[in-house]
């Protein structure tokens, strides 16, 4: 980040930090949820390019992973997967 | 899955860490797709300033902000004359690895913030300017803006929107400022390659985003990439970037100058509802005005 002049002491001015959370536990407002089929996952990157929450992450080992806890089950990864290796299950079951 | 290339790409590599999980944002919010790539870019050097608008809301508030960037938040109509400010100062105390971003809706930008965006650009102040276009006031309940297209419904015109779209890109283009982009949510790949282009260039720069709402727009919440590639696909929304007095088509546009290889208007409607009570003429109507922005384009790419 830009370095800014704190004449007042980094802890005395009222400036806001980077951090995870701010609207909460967005995983609470999920109703569906993303599951991965990691056989089917081609590690594209597609998912973890448009999530709109940034709670995927792919690794060549891994596939795609995602976080639960921020989640917000849009959807938008199961639209965008190529090999539909993301598919959508109701969070409380059927 | 063994033998994969483990190659970095820069998106999404570099973007990693950067927009933090946990804002604000509607579910499907293209909003934090575009910061994203405009953080693979600039990364922490950014200086992010935002007038009212949808990403005051979703970056949080106080003790928190949902992006490792520096964020300025400032009044509706002054966006691009602040952001012409923290240029100058940062020139004068000598700072020379930072960059002045403007990141304002179409609300902040096409009307409330159009003189100061006029005036900043015909000063050509040292600031990138991206319009993030959502065609309407989506933060405060889906009012109608100047962004809005023809047909469209929003709570301030509940049969549909009479006038056509104001093209802020081409008022920019007028304004003869060094460089103007269009780009789209659904193209991440296509605004990362014009945001390298801009960081480049010195002076006055504008790139006009196409970001489409789910709430807003009326569609769910899992389409919203598939509504901003059909904008394009469509012909209603043109790639393009305008530098050095010559208008080039962008790559995902560029099959689309042939209207014959484009996909019917009809598709990109239906999967609004927004645009519910679209009449057979008002199709005609806005299949018109795409072909008179080809011919604008066509005769601007010569």
């Amino acid at each position: 980040m830009v370095k800014v002049v704190k004449p007042l002491g980094d802890d005395k001015l009222p400036l806001t930090k980077p951090m995870v959370g701010v609207a909460g536990k967005t995983g609470l407002w999920r109703n569906m949820k993303p599951v991965v089929n990691v056989d089917k996952c081609t590690r594209c990157y597609q998912c973890e390019i448009y999530c709109p929450v940034n709670t995927i992450i792919v690794e060549p080992e891994t596939g795609a992973v995602i976080n639960y806890d921020y989640c917000k089950g849009c959807g938008l990864c199961a639209d965008v997967c190529p090999s539909g290796a993301i598919v959508m299950v109701p969070e409380l079951g059927e | 899955m063994s033998g994969v290339e483990t190659r970095k790409l820069p998106l999404p590599h570099d973007a990693r860490g950067r927009v933090l999980p946990g804002d604000a944002a509607c579910p499907g919010c293209p909003i934090p797709i575009a910061l994203k790539v405009v953080s693979a870019v600039f990364g922490e050097k950014a200086i992010l300033v935002i007038p009212a608008c949808c990403t005051s809301v979703i970056l949080g508030t106080y003790p928190g902000q949902a992006i490792k960037a520096s964020v300025v938040h400032v009044p509706f109509a002054s966006a691009a004359a602040v952001a012409s400010g923290v240029s100058q100062a940062l020139r004068s105390r000598g700072i020379k690895d930072a960059y002045v971003i403007a990141w304002a809706g179409d609300g902040g930008t096409a009307d409330i913030g159009m003189a100061a965006l006029s005036g900043a650009a015909e000063r050509n102040e040292d600031i990138i300017y991206i319009m993030y276009d959502n065609e309407a006031y989506m933060n405060t309940g889906i009012q109608r803006s100047s962004s809005t297209p023809k047909g469209a419904w929003t709570t301030t015109t509940p049969t549909g929107k009479i006038e056509n779209k104001k093209d802020v890109a081409r008022i920019l283009i007028a304004h003869g400022v060094p460089y103007v982009a269009t780009s789209s949510i659904g193209y991440p790949h296509d605004l990362y390659s014009k945001l390298q282009r801009a960081k480049n260039i010195e002076g006055f720069r504008f790139i006009h985003v196409h970001a489409p709402c789910p709430p807003g727009w009326r569609f769910e919440p899992q389409y919203t990439v598939r509504v901003a590639k059909l904008a394009v696909e469509t012909g209603l929304w043109i790639l393009y970037e305008y530098h050095n007095g010559k208008l080039t088509l962008s790559g995902p546009s560029r099959p689309y100058i042939d209207p014959a290889k484009r996909k019917p208007v009809e598709e990109y409607i239906k999967l609004q509802g927004r645009f519910r009570a679209v009449t057979e003429d008002l199709i005609n109507e806005i299949k018109k005005y795409v072909d008179e922005n080809w011919h604008w384009i066509k005769k601007m790419s010569q």
